[in-house]
């Protein structure tokens, strides 16, 4: 399922301004910065505000959504609004750790790859494709399985380093078409050393390259943790989207036609995942001008 | 019959503004000419070529008419403007190394294109492979795909093809740019042979190397900053160049025999002008050795003897 | 073509031993006692405890030093044999995995291949009209980003648990027993549907979009510019970048392989669906870490054969591999 845009590094180097200028008035970008920002503002304020404690019993068990409740409540009786704000923030905190985590071993190896090349480059190519073929969620299983009731850190760690391997594979053919160019070679017999270049030359000429997959794995970390909480891998007692689609559907809401219970946090996950999707494609538009109309 | 371009400006549409590549340009070249048409990178060449032809996502014509064999040419309306394609006017891209579709064996992507031109692929395969053995290809290039050919070789389907039809005008975009000497001079001589052969009518050969134009070219016509400065037969402009640019141009070419221990090689130094807001005046008056007052206000295009074009005050 | 196959086979084997022995080495790697686990379901005596201790850890050979236990976990596993289940004791697990298979291939192959052509041909045609194009792109955006589970809670909701149009769980009805009849193939169908139409939604909009986005990038190409200044008809320049475009597409489809399995395993949680799925929603219930491992394993192979079909299919179809790897004369 490629929602990647097949970018080249040849972005030409424009002036700040302009990238601001076109970022502005770039509809897909707005749309879905506007979406993720006000997830994320209500996943920061919005739990301030509500009951303190998602899992505390407050009301009767399963109500619809009514001034008392916002979104109803629970099979026993929680209130789902602050579920919902609760759970978003811990998405929102597994998504930019997992992410985060994905990205940083991405590059490395990445980085590793496509500028040293050689040995190396072979080695750690047959380690990611190794890593891309085994299915993340088959891997989550088995360790998830085991591993019962883990803590979010943990869950952000797993979900991160099974979640690279496909960008450290974009991350590395990016690197080897920057890596052949004259200004590397030129640093390259000036003695600077290869990490420094790696850093101070490549990595800057794929800046906006970097930015896009970042906001790809940001939004899989979001995908993977929810299936993971789903198969109530995640924390005991703990609060997130995921985790709440398990227990609505473990406690028959389906039958029982809680929809308020699990509609909610899906649609955020959706929300959360399709702005970051779309977000991405605007900034692709952006960074390259070629993409910029339709036909 | 001929190609009369008058009064053209063909521009790029950015959020800045326009730029116009192509500012007032009007010239002809007769049947039978192969006109060269030189400039530095940004001069407007590719684009007067390839605005001809096919006027790509952000070009603009703003002005002018472009009259082929007394017929005028729909630049801006895509449609109208497939009648004249490949039958009437033909382009060698810049790219023409990697033009072919990569996935498809060759002489299927030719009979495609062919039939969809309403053309018969049966009628026009035995001239097809006449002149692929013209150009020295053996005809089982056909059944090739294009990756098993070299880098030359693709070029070269790519001229037999766009020239399959006779057109009145090829337009050539920096066909020898990325070649080797004795390459370069084997398409040179190509596009001679196709217009004695008569097979293309007129060729504009577009190009940064003045000297391939010399061996190729009946006459030059010079481009700076998206006007013309001088247009004259290949011989004048070589010996008897009367704009500044031109001289300064032929001047810095290498001559065979000459050893430059005494002279060092000289090239124009600055560089041409933006022409997001061009300035008012001779566009080359900066850079101009004999650049003067009067040189503020723009000098028009005079002829100055039969067939010399030239726009400097300082000429006549 | 040998050498790419060579590297492909290579990749895919390595994968293979890293998966076993990863499948291996986790769970006797996690603290606790797997076979005090195991008895905790019976209830048994202090004495008869310790006996039944002893006979089981030989039986599941975890008294033998670690690298024993490894040779012999690849031995059982060449000769077939994954274990005996608890869940469903005494059955093997090859056997319990084998029942579940069916459906989940009933459920995955169908859904993977017509969501990727049917994706594949709306995108295509996406990439042409702008009108279609302001359309599909955001239903498929919000399509490629809903969470599987949250789909097929919601069509299980709306379509079976309100509309009662489609049943709402199992593989086929309780009340029937498997037989050939069309009253057991009818039930099977309408119990396969609402999980094929998760899996075909969130699929559908993954390609759609992706085959979008390929092909204006392929009408920007050389080869289109060049047909274009030729005269040749629209049609035929977008035949030529949908059939280019197609390419990177499968190397997509080769990828995604992963995600799907995952989507397929939480759909048939969410509808229980008798298919891998749900079992393994059955062997984390009860603790069989050998049904456990099956299944990944099981997973894994599968996943590598469809890698291999997939390189296979893009060899057939991309001239460049098949000849750049002969040799062209370049």
């Amino acid at each position: 399922m490629s929602t990647d845009t097949t970018t080249s590094t040849d972005t030409t180097t424009a002036p700040r301004h302009e990238l601001v200028y076109f970022a502005l008035r770039n509809r897909k970008l707005v749309i879905g910065l506007s979406i993720v920002g006000f997830l994320a503002i209500v996943a920061i304020v919005a739990p301030l505000f509500a009951r303190s404690n998602p899992n505390a019993f407050v009301g009767p068990p399963m109500q619809p959504p009514s001034s008392s409740y916002l979104l109803g409540t629970t099979y026993f009786g929680q209130d789902v609004y602050s579920q919902l704000v609760n759970g978003l923030r811990q998405s929102f905190l597994v998504g930019v750790m997992g992410g985060g985590i994905a990205f940083v071993v991405a590059t490395a190896v990445g980085f590793t790859a496509g500028y040293r090349g050689g040995a190396v480059d072979e080695v750690l190519n047959m380690l990611t494709n190794v890593l891309l073929v085994i299915p993340t969620l088959a891997l989550l299983i088995i360790i998830g399985g085991y591993l019962k009731g883990t803590s979010i850190v943990f869950e952000a760690v797993f979900v991160g380093a099974t979640a690279w391997p496909w960008a450290a594979r974009a991350i590395r053919a990016q690197t080897l078409s920057l890596a052949s160019r004259d200004f590397v070679g030129l640093a390259r017999l000036s003695g600077v050393r290869s990490w420094r270049i790696v850093v101070g030359e490549v990595a800057p000429n794929m800046s906006s390259y970097l930015f896009l997959t970042f906001i790809l794995l940001f939004g899989n970390a979001i995908l993977i943790s929810a299936s993971y909480d789903f198969l109530g891998f995640g924390p005991p007692n703990g609060v997130s989207l995921g985790n709440m689609m398990n227990l609505a559907f473990a406690w028959n809401a389906l039958q029982l036609h809680v929809w308020w219970w699990f509609v909610p946090p899906g649609i955020a996950i959706m929300a959360i995942v399709g702005g970051l999707y779309v977000t991405n494609v605007g900034l692709d538009e952006v960074f390259n001008p070629k993409l910029r109309s339709v036909s | 019959m001929s190609l009369d371009v008058q009064h053209l400006v063909v521009a790029y549409r950015t959020l800045r503004g326009d730029v116009r590549a192509v500012d007032d340009v009007s010239f002809s070249v007769a049947d039978g000419e192969i006109m060269g048409l030189a400039g530095e990178s940004g001069c407007g060449k590719s684009t007067l070529g390839n605005s001809l032809v096919r006027l790509d996502g952000r070009m603009r014509v703003l002005a002018g008419r472009v009259l082929l064999d007394g017929t005028e040419l729909p630049l801006s309306d895509w449609d109208a403007m497939d009648e004249f394609r490949f039958k009437k006017i033909s382009l060698v891209p810049q790219y023409s190394m990697s033009a072919l579709n990569p996935t498809r064996r060759i002489g299927k992507m030719i009979s495609e294109v062919v039939r969809s031109r309403k053309i018969r692929y049966k009628d026009v395969l035995p001239e097809l492979e006449r002149r692929l053995r013209l150009v020295g290809l053996p005809t089982d290039v056909l059944a090739k795909y294009p990756i098993e050919l070299s880098g030359g070789m693709n070029q070269r389907v790519v001229m037999v093809l766009t020239t399959l039809l006779d057109p009145s005008l090829l337009v050539a975009d920096e066909v020898t740019s990325a070649l080797d000497v004795s390459t370069q001079r084997a398409v040179g001589e190509l596009l001679v042979e196709l217009r004695d052969l008569g097979i293309v009518t007129s060729t504009i050969m577009i190009t940064h190397d003045l000297s391939i134009l010399v061996q190729v070219a009946d006459s030059v016509m010079v481009m700076y900053a998206g006007k013309v400065v001088e247009r004259a037969p290949t011989a004048t402009i070589v010996d008897a160049p009367r704009h500044p640019y031109t001289k300064l141009l032929i001047a810095s070419l290498p001559e065979v025999g000459v050893r430059y221990a005494e002279h060092v090689l000289t090239g124009i130094p600055g560089h041409p002008p933006s022409l997001l807001d061009p300035p008012t005046g001779c566009r080359f008056a900066d850079r101009c050795p004999f650049a003067s007052a009067e040189c503020a206000v723009e000098p028009p295009l005079v002829e100055l003897e039969s067939g010399h074009l030239v726009a400097c005050w300082k000429a006549s | 073509m040998r050498r790419y196959f060579a590297r492909k086979l290579l990749t895919y084997f390595l994968t293979f031993f890293v998966a076993v022995t990863l499948d291996w080495g986790i769970p006797r790697l996690m603290p606790g006692d797997p076979i005090a686990g195991l008895l905790a379901k019976f209830q048994l005596q202090p004495s008869s405890y310790a006996a039944l201790h002893s006979s089981y850890t030989k039986a599941f050979n975890l008294g033998e030093p670690l690298w024993r236990q490894y040779l012999d976990f690849w031995w059982a596993l060449l000769h077939g044999s994954l274990g005996t289940s608890i869940y469903a004791y005494p059955d093997p697990v090859t056997t319990v995995i084998e029942h579940a298979v069916v459906f989940t291939l009933a459920l995955l192959l169908p859904a993977t291949i017509l969501s990727y052509l049917a994706g594949n041909k709306v995108g295509a045609i996406a990439a042409r009209r702008k009108v279609l194009d302001n359309t599909v792109l955001p239903f498929s955006y919000m399509l490629t980003a809903t969470p599987y589970q949250w789909l097929a809670l919601l069509l299980a909701f709306v379509l079976a648990g309100v509309a009662h149009v489609f049943p709402i769980s199992g593989g086929f009805s309780y009340a029937l027993v498997p037989t050939l009849s069309w009253a057991f193939l009818w039930s099977l169908l309408a119990h396969w549907f609402l999980p094929f139409a998760t899996l075909f939604l969130v699929g559908f909009g993954g390609w759609a979009i992706g085959m979008r986005n390929l092909i204006i990038y392929e009408l920007d190409a050389d080869y289109a510019h060049f047909l274009e200044s030729l005269g040749a008809p629209r049609r035929l320049v977008r035949k030529y970048a949908y059939k280019n475009a197609r390419l990177p597409q499968l190397t997509g489809l080769a990828l995604s392989l992963g995600t799907i399995v995952g989507g397929a395993v939480v759909t048939e949680i969410v509808f229980n669906y008798p298919g891998i799925g749900w079992l393994v929603l059955q062997a984390i219930s009860s603790e069989d870490y050998f049904l456990l491992q099956g299944i990944f394993l099981f997973i894994i192979v599968g996943v590598l054969l469809a890698n291999f079909v997939v390189d296979v299919v893009y060899l057939l179809v991309d001239p460049r591999t098949r000849i750049g790897l002969q040799g062209g004369t370049r």
